[in-house]
């Protein structure tokens, strides 16, 4: 049954969607209207915020309404509207193509939605895909740059392979249990004694999932597309199709849990992803692939709340991918703001700026710590509860594993801070060619203040990302 | 909130905090600089009530409690006894001084830097006050970040890799620290340390979480062969961070011993305690050692600090009345001590822009003030009657003879030690061959200001440290009562670790069924 009020958070972006292809192909004068898009989805986290009473059931049990879908919605709104900002003044974004670039944002951002409340595997399917979609559009849409249109096949063509994996795993689950709903996979055997062919099935699915994650050993798009993509596309790829990812895998983690053979294999799958993520970032000097590779390391630590799979682990999932939209996003509107001229930025590029922007140095190091998991930041807070639940379920090792890597993810972060704080900026270069303009500042120190925020004060927060935790093993009947 | 309604820790741990905001809206170098020592004698202020301390308990006192994150069970939890109340004392007392010892050093980015100081003595105060493990962790942690950038932004030509170096070191060395806080937790269901130490906790279980925990304080303190971060950082460091390092920042890993390994980990300390003991005593005689050949004179303190600290870990670990005293006196006194070292090489690199020794001799005659407060400082640097070193090093000895004699005769190498690389460098600066003396100026008012009162602290502490001792006395016998019993009591049964607790709880408004 169609119960309109448990799907407008969803409409709402569908209207705004609507209003941007309007402006596409209407004339370039209604274009101004552009900028009132990231205050149009500021009003979407209310509109979100203001849905999460409703639960419910809709499309003959296919998509299921509740605190976590609510959660990640509200979230994914969150990180469209700073995205949108991010992105207002993109310098390689030729003039042409502004309304569709934003058209193809909000619908990707709309395929993220579709996924949290997806609870039917045919359904999370085509919402990945709708989200995927809209990027392999985005990628490629940087003037002037070969290793956009590299980026953009890359993304694509391994995008698809993963696609038609998961398809071919859900064949297979399909094929054993006869159903997709996970309402009714909760009740089916789960292991590789009696159903081999339906755990095959799992991990094939899983794989399309743990390649927006970007999860070892599906991570290796994610420093190239960084890399290739425009800043401002890049922090749209790096943050909200991972929540999107994580919302699935919390969801799905009650399929997980009865077999152990899944949930060790993702164990171990974290552990690698966290440290060779975390040692291939030490030696990067280009800002996006060092983010990139980091990112790698982080959907390791995500993975640590999803392997514990109990409510507490999933709460703190559920916690650790909202901040790591928040930090990764803070520090992303620094790179966006110091490339003016849309190039990528190496480590040299940070040189003095404390000097040139005192501001945006503080962003960046507020941001940096963050992802350490230092703190008072959001980040340890976050870490730490990823901890706690793992090591709740007897995953001392990965524990142990997670924290050594933090300490080797010291070494890369803390060189984002020391070259804006410690190096002077280059002498050769004239001086207002290193003056960083410092217009949004304030929405970046808001970033910041919210991360720090929610490292100093993260109950309530957490108490969301419990009631999602919560809800999260639970399928509507 | 406190008995008497007024929230001192808080108020010790937040003013800084929140008076480190209003840097930003100043703009002349001087108001800086004034604005930060009147915040310095503000927290003095504020800490008066502290004397209000109850001196006949071993109780925690001052204690403020209330909810942070429900779900886990995390309170902001603070509260002092009286172990950790001398070095809130301290700490604060080093705020206006560093503010004084700094006011002509720092010639650049001059709010950044007392915005760093205000920082580091939040963080600090917080250190030694926090009851909750994670707000512990917390501070420990944060503290580096102003400490990194004291030594990164406001150090001499090496400080990137100093700074880097202290940076990484310290911080690995907590994060195996942070996994142990995550298995107490699990393991008990709570963060609270008072409630922690409540709990008899298996031998395995004690084995690793010492490691983990000791490996970071041994880092911290630092202990051979944890040191190599500590000479470099000493040196590049300005001279507030220096006095910082060594007065407060050492003393955070021996505070964690005996806050954490003692009590929670007791049988492990115990067996642990024999190689704690021999790094302790490799610590003070190979510091001494190499103090001993330094010409750089911070660096020459240094080494004198992982020797100085090594009494401390020795006097912990010897389990004795007198020597845990003895420990906890040595924290305080070579923070004093030190402190004041640091402060007054940082004086004479003011006049000759050098720190080597050579290029600083022949001050007896015309920088007799100066020398005077050298000579105070370094003959209580190592141990001489009448000074707060005797106290803390003869009772550190009487201590590790009480427990063993040949331990005692090891480490007696250490203190003639100390008296020889002090004296040597006393000598060569008071009647050395003068290079350029003649031309610098005495002490001025500013340097007698914030030297005067740790020369008082000195002679105080050496004359009379009753005061001292009866404060610190109840915590002692209350640390090793409780050390004895469970070390007894495991020795009797092996316990078996308890099961998890279950501790995570579910929103009473659970939407939906499973």
């Amino acid at each position: 049954m169609f119960q309109i009020e448990l799907f407008i958070p969803e409409l709402y972006l569908l209207t705004l969607i609507g209003g941007l292809f309007v402006l596409t192909v209407g004339p370039q004068s209604w274009w101004r209207f552009l900028r009132y898009l990231p205050l149009a989805a500021g009003v979407g986290i209310g509109v979100a915020a203001l849905s999460f009473q409703f639960s419910g059931l809709m499309f003959y049990g296919a998509y299921q309404v509740d605190a976590l879908s609510q959660f990640f919605k509200l979230a994914i709104f969150l990180g469209l509207a700073v995205t949108c900002l991010n992105a207002m003044n993109q310098p390689t974004l030729s003039e042409e193509k502004r309304p569709d670039y934003f058209l193809f944002l909000c619908l990707s951002a709309l395929g993220l939605m579709l996924l949290s409340s997806a609870v039917e595997l045919v359904t999370i399917f085509l919402a990945l895909e709708l989200a995927s979609y809209s990027l392999y559009a985005l990628i490629p849409l940087r003037s002037k740059e070969p290793a956009a249109a590299e980026a953009g096949i890359k993304y694509i063509l391994f995008g698809a392979v993963v696609t038609a994996l998961a398809m071919y795993g859900l064949s297979y689950i399909l094929g054993v249990h006869h159903t997709t709903y996970l309402a009714e996979l909760v009740t089916k055997t789960w292991s590789w004694s009696e159903t081999p062919a339906a755990l095959i099935g799992i991990a094939l699915f899983l794989g399309a999932l743990f390649y927006k994650l970007a999860l070892f050993p599906l991570h290796f798009w994610c420093p190239d597309v960084y890399e290739g993509a425009s800043n401002e596309t890049a922090a749209f790829v790096a943050t909200l199709p991972k929540l999107g990812a994580v919302v699935v895998l919390v969801r799905m983690s009650s399929l997980l849990d009865p077999s152990m053979e899944v949930t060790m294999l993702l164990a171990v799958l974290a552990a690698v992803s966290m440290t060779f993520g975390n040692l291939s970032a030490l030696v990067q000097s280009d800002l996006k692939r060092l983010l990139g590779y980091s990112s790698v390391s982080h959907a390791g630590y995500v993975m640590l709340g999803i392997v514990a799979g109990t409510p507490a682990g999933l709460s703190a999932a559920a916690f650790y991918a909202v901040v790591y939209l928040l930090m990764n996003l803070a520090c992303f509107w620094v790179i966006c703001r110091l490339s003016t001229d849309g190039r990528n930025l190496k480590l040299d590029d940070l040189n003095g700026l404390y000097q040139r922007s005192p501001g945006l140095a503080l962003v960046l190091a507020v941001s940096a710590f963050a992802l350490v998991g230092l703190p008072p930041t959001a980040g340890f807070m976050g870490k730490l509860f990823l901890l706690n639940s793992a090591w709740m379920e007897g995953y001392h090792w990965l524990v142990i594993i997670a924290v050594l890597n933090s300490a080797i993810a010291i070494y890369y972060y803390l060189n984002l801070v020391r070259h804006a704080y410690t190096r002077e900026a280059p002498t050769d270069v004239p001086a207002e060619t290193l003056a960083v303009p410092n217009p949004g500042l304030l929405w970046g120190g808001l970033l910041a203040a919210a991360v720090l925020w929610l490292g100093v004060a993260p109950a309530t927060l957490f108490s969301f990302a419990q009631l999602a935790g919560a809800s999260a093993g639970s399928v509507f009947p | 909130m406190t008995e008497s309604g007024f929230p001192v820790l808080s108020a010790l741990i937040f003013f800084p905090l929140l008076a480190a905001v209003g840097l930003f809206f100043l703009r002349d170098e001087r108001t800086v600089r004034l604005y930060t020592l009147v915040v310095g004698l503000i927290e003095m202020g504020l800490a008066a009530p502290l004397f209000r301390f109850d001196l006949s308990t071993a109780n925690f006192q001052f204690v403020e409690i209330m909810p942070w994150v429900p779900a886990w069970n995390m309170n902001y939890h603070v509260g002092v006894d009286g172990i950790s109340i001398l070095m809130i004392f301290l700490t604060v007392l080093l705020l206006p001084l560093c503010v004084l010892c700094s006011w002509s050093y720092i010639g650049k980015r001059v709010k950044e830097f007392h915005f760093c100081l205000l920082l580091m003595i939040g963080a600090c105060v917080g250190i030694f006050s926090a009851l909750d493990f994670v707000l512990f962790y917390i501070f420990w942690e944060a503290m580096l970040i102003p400490m990194f950038l004291l030594i990164a932004v406001w150090g001499g030509p090496n400080k990137r890799y100093a700074s880097l170096k202290f940076f990484i070191y310290t911080l690995a060395g907590s994060t195996l620290f942070l996994a142990a806080i995550v298995a107490f937790f699990v393991h008990t269901g709570t963060f609270s340390i008072p409630e922690l130490m409540t709990h008899e906790y298996a031998f395995n279980f004690q084995f690793w979480t010492f490691l983990a925990m000791a490996l970071a304080f041994a880092i911290k303190v630092p202990m051979f062969p944890f040191h190599t971060w500590l000479p470099a950082a000493h040196v590049e460091a300005p001279t507030a961070g220096s006095v910082l390092l060594a007065s407060i920042l050492l003393k955070m890993g021996t505070y964690g011993f005996l806050r954490f390994c003692l009590p929670l980990t007791p049988a492990a300390s115990e067996y642990f305690a024999p190689l704690m003991i021999t790094i302790s005593i490799v610590s003070i005689l190979y510091g001494g050692v190499i103090a001993l050949g330094q010409k750089d004179m911070k660096k020459l303190i240094a080494y004198s600090s992982v020797a100085h600290m090594g009494f401390v870990t020795l006097g912990i670990f010897v389990f004795t009345m007198r020597g845990v005293e003895g420990a906890i006196m040595q924290m305080i006194n070579h923070g004093i001590t030190t402190g004041a070292l640091f402060m007054l090489v940082g004086a004479i690199y003011e006049r000759s822009h050098s720190r080597e020794i050579a290029d600083n001799m022949g001050l007896g005659k015309y920088l007799p003030a100066y020398m005077f407060f050298f000579g105070l400082f370094a003959i209580a640097s190592f141990g001489f009657p009448g000074t707060n070193g005797f106290v803390s090093e003869a009772l550190v000895l009487i201590g590790v003879f009480e427990a063993n004699y040949l331990l005692g005769a090891l480490t007696i190498p250490g203190v003639m030690l100390a008296a020889a690389y002090m004296l040597r460098l006393g000598l060569k600066l008071a009647w050395g061959q003068p290079s350029q003396a003649a031309n610098w100026k005495d002490l001025n008012a500013r340097e007698w200001v914030y030297l005067a009162p740790l020369a008082v602290l000195v002679l105080y502490l050496g004359l009379m440290p009753t005061l001292a001792l009866k404060t610190i006395n109840p915590s002692v016998v209350h640390l090793l009562n409780q050390y004895e019993t469970r070390k007894a009591l495991h020795l009797e049964s092996s316990l078996q670790p308890e099961p998890p607790a279950q501790v995570f709880q579910l929103p009473a408004t659970r939407g939906t069924d499973q």
